[in-house]
């Protein structure tokens, strides 16, 4: 090995080893102040001291009127109501879009991308007035309604980009084969489409159990996702800003994000750049 | 291409219908075609309902008046209001005389700065870090799962938790005043709570930009830059005349998506200072305005949200036109 390549190799680590810091290091402050004692939450060592479980059962006790598991309930319910419609609906669109020559084409994709650059604070003022009228405002149906806005654009762009580069050769080859245009769909192609499927609903999962400007506006008190949640966190003792009960519950609504993106991690990848770069 | 578009072993109906279309010259086969509308008519449904509905309303709410009193006490009920929630915000008009300081209405200006200040600046550091984490993560190195998996989690975490988050390492006690040995009361003045929102938000973006990029890099095939290496190009020449120009489509298309993105941010600046620093509007974007006058009223609110949603596409509008962003097109294929 040269010099010149040595040195490019050493600049390529110490590249990563920021990389790397720059994700994980507030993250780690976040999990080692979450298993701190209260009355130590501004020690700076940088691995945990004083440690107690003691935060973890401030998030979940309900005597200061938080109600962070029911919380957790709720965004569970709304992520997975807000995926299931964005992919009915989206994967017929997509199939569509990525199969078939039809006029309008350009003009129906033009839309929904306009749809994906919507601002979500267009929506609120008038689905608030509405959802009031009508006895809507504070429930399940107010947050999910609004979040299908983005995610259904989401899932359309991603599942498109992931029906492109599918072999429907194959299809063609098992109708030749004696297989139904059903057969051959349902045989073939869904079990190859799976893997974007999934995918797509982590995106749209993850993109819903993160919302929060709708749902601070339009939640009531037993509606709220966990985002809303932990905003308005009070903890155990009042006038003190319990910084350690918050960063367990920042730890206890990022873990289940953060084990999806490292179990899907490069699918993840692939699917982010799918909807942006590759269309 | 049209499968039955082959000519002459075509059955006759096929034939026919190709030589219609051959006429009308287009290659749309017209039962394709409405099999693609019906499979698209769902969606389009629902966007409609979803998107169609709500900004239709707060158009035509934008354009009632609000209920309030009038200038003998009287109340009125609203109705027609023409241009007056406009004049309102752009000419920052409350009735007769201008607003009075401190009102949602004299503050439309000054939140629109802010709110540009906030884009311009956290997606330029984006673009530089992010092009430069692109840049290294396309190296060969090993551990490359590791990284990528790093880099997801700021994007993973809900902006709601990364807001408390970076709220809790900017406290005054907190482990950045530690670190540095200061001093700062980070959310008490108007420049450190700008660059403490800043901050946090390149904290957690810069990853997606650098994916989006990487992705654009390595589209770029290796012998491209081993002819130039040959031809005698230095390492700045084949950054500036071959990286830049070839993965200037994937970084307009970044750029484009973090702008918008920074024009309507709403739940950093308001968890982490609720608009404010200590008092005032320092920190206010445009969404947090329009969530504030919904108290004030529906439909001056609705007007507003009708100008913040006409400002993100006239950028957007911008970034088509004249960086030819084109995030509809397919780009290639990118290699794994």
């Amino acid at each position: 090995m040269n010099t010149t390549s040595r040195w490019r190799s050493v600049r390529t680590y110490l590249g990563v080893a920021v990389i790397v810091l720059w994700g994980l290091l507030p993250f780690y402050w976040m999990i080692v102040t979450a298993f701190r004692d209260l009355q130590f939450t501004f020690d700076s060592t940088p691995w945990p001291t004083h440690v107690t479980l003691d935060n973890f059962r401030t998030v979940f006790a309900t005597d200061r009127g938080n109600h962070f598991g029911r919380a957790l309930g709720n965004s569970v319910l709304i992520g997975v109501v807000t995926t299931a419609i964005g992919l009915t609906v989206g994967v017929f669109t997509a199939y569509a879009m990525a199969r078939l020559n039809f006029p309008a084409k350009n003009a129906i994709l033009a839309v929904i991308l306009a749809a994906s650059m919507f601002p979500g604070v267009a929506l609120v003022t008038p689905l608030f007035q509405l959802f009031r009228n009508i006895g809507w405002y504070g429930s399940y149906q107010a947050m999910i309604i609004p979040n299908i806005s983005f995610v259904l654009p989401l899932t359309i762009y991603t599942l498109t980009a992931f029906f492109r580069e599918m072999p429907w050769e194959l299809e063609e080859a098992a109708r030749i084969d004696g297989a139904t245009k059903r057969q051959a769909f349902t045989k073939i192609m869904l079990p190859l489409a799976a893997p974007g499927v999934v995918t797509t609903a982590i995106l749209a999962f993850i993109a819903s159990w993160n919302e929060f400007l709708i749902a601070s506006q339009l939640s009531s008190d037993s509606t709220a996702p966990v985002t809303v949640a932990i905003a308005s966190f009070t903890g155990s003792k009042p006038h003190v800003e319990p910084y350690t009960a918050v960063m367990a519950a920042g730890t206890v609504v990022t873990i289940p994000l953060i084990l999806m993106v490292l179990a899907f991690q490069r699918r993840i990848v692939d699917g982010l750049t799918a909807g942006g770069v590759k269309g | 291409m049209n499968n039955n578009a082959s000519g002459s072993t075509a059955p006759a109906p096929a034939r026919r219908r190709l030589a219609r279309r051959r006429a009308r010259g287009s290659s749309l086969d017209p039962h394709e075609t409405r099999r693609a509308l019906l499979l698209v008519a769902p969606a389009v449904a629902v966007l409609a309902l979803v998107i169609g509905y709500p900004v239709a309303r707060a158009v035509y709410m934008s354009f009632q008046a609000d209920q309030h009193l009038d200038e003998n006490g009287v109340f009125v009920e609203g109705g027609f209001a023409g241009l007056d929630n406009y004049k309102h915000w752009l000419l920052q008009r409350c009735g007769d005389v201008a607003c009075p300081p401190g009102s949602t209405g004299s503050s439309f200006w000054e939140v629109v700065w802010i709110t540009l200040f906030f884009t311009v600046v956290t997606v330029t550091i984006e673009l530089v870090l992010g092009f430069w984490f692109a840049m290294i993560m396309n190296g060969k190195f090993r551990g490359r799962g590791l990284v990528r998996a790093a880099v997801l989690i700021p994007w993973a975490i809900p902006t709601a938790v990364t807001a408390k988050l970076w709220y809790f390492i900017f406290s005054y006690d907190g482990i950045i005043n530690n670190l540095f040995n200061s001093q700062v009361l980070w959310f008490g003045d108007k420049w450190a709570a700008r660059s403490a929102i800043i901050v946090s938000d390149v904290w957690k973006t810069t990853p997606f930009m650098a994916l989006l990029i990487l992705a654009g890099l390595q589209l770029i095939a290796d012998d491209v830059y081993e002819a130039a290496k040959v031809d005698g190009a230095s390492p700045w020449q084949r950054f500036w005349s071959i990286t830049v120009p070839l993965v200037k489509p994937a970084v307009v298309v970044a750029l484009l998506f973090r702008t918008l993105d920074v024009l309507r941010m709403y739940d950093l600046p308001q968890i982490m200072t609720g608009g404010g620093a200590g008092d005032g509007n320092d920190t206010t974007t445009l969404s947090i305005l329009v969530i504030n006058e919904i108290r004030n009223g529906f439909n001056s609110a609705a007007a507003l949200s009708t100008l913040t949603f006409l400002l993100v596409f006239g950028v957007a509008f911008l970034f088509i036109k004249f960086l030819g962003a084109s995030a509809t097109g397919a780009e290639g294929k990118a290699k794994r």
